[in-house]
């Protein structure tokens, strides 16, 4: 099944360890120890973000790391930007006619 | 002048629910007849160079705006957006779907709620949109602006950067 990449992020625990592994890779373990949830919660959330493909892992001797897949999380900010861009851009446009408008009502 | 006025945007993924607050510094009523006359909405409602083509609009409970949004080359995407509930400078709700030239609506759509409120001649406009599914808030996007409007925009930005460093 492939996973909704929004439904990815919405959790905050998930957003906490994005922000976490975007600055170094790190093992299970060590981004459990920055939670008070079990290990096993930290490793559903994992899962989610590597079936969103947010994540990947990296074997390095016995231990998996994970780390952020950058262009991944580009891809959900530049979608949220480009909403973002077209109110902006209205808005924009609306505060010309208003100003328009209140010229000529004068 | 623009830079004091506040503008918000979130997006509440699980709620399915995008928030939009932005001041502008007007009256109520002018700001009001901004968003209810089909003269004024098509001047700004379509982010630049694309155009609002409104063909029918009659603001009132059961009416509707049924309008296009029309490309640089004529590419037309078409609207309806139903007046639900109407509460006179204050409120107003819509059913908005797609829909293709003849009108016919494709479902689901989304529900929106305005709010308008006035504060030392500043008028805030607070706007809810409610999607039935993440995907027809995904297609928002796509739908019309994946390709040609959002290139628009990135040449737009780097036009604008490169005269603001002039």
């Amino acid at each position: 099944m492939r996973r909704d990449i929004f439904q990815a992020i919405a959790d905050p625990t998930r957003r906490a360890i994005i922000a976490l592994i975007a600055m170094q890779a790190m093992t299970p373990n060590a981004i459990a120890d920055n939670f008070d949830t079990t290990r096993q919660s930290v490793s559903k959330h994992l899962r989610i973000l590597t079936e969103c493909e947010l994540v990947r892992q990296e074997q390095q001797g016995r231990e998996i790391y994970y780390s952020l897949e950058i262009d991944k999380m580009k891809e959900v900010d530049e979608w949220l930007n480009q909403f973002r861009k077209i109110w902006e851009i209205r808005y924009n446009q609306l505060d010309d006619v208003l100003s328009t408008l209140k010229k000529q009502k004068k | 002048m623009k830079n004091d006025l506040q503008f918000d945007f979130t997006v509440d993924k699980p709620a399915k629910t995008v928030y939009i607050t932005r001041e502008f510094d007007a009256d109520l009523s002018l700001v009001w007849d901004a968003y209810t006359k089909q003269e004024i909405l098509d001047q700004w409602w379509a982010p630049k160079p694309w155009s609002s083509k409104t063909k029918v609009m009659n603001f009132e409970v059961g009416g509707r705006r049924f309008y296009a949004m029309v490309s640089p080359e004529g590419l037309e995407r078409w609207s309806v957006q139903k007046y639900t509930s109407i509460t006179p400078k204050s409120n107003f709700k819509i059913f908005n779907s797609f829909a293709d030239k003849d009108e016919n609506p494709e479902l689901p759509g989304s529900e929106w709620d305005l709010s308008f409120s006035e504060q030392n001649g500043t008028t805030k406009v607070s706007v809810t949109i409610y999607n039935d599914s993440l995907e027809r808030m995904e297609k928002m996007i796509e739908m019309g602006f994946k390709e040609g409007f959002t290139m628009t925009l990135n040449g737009l930005e780097e036009l604008l950067a490169s005269l603001s460093g002039k």
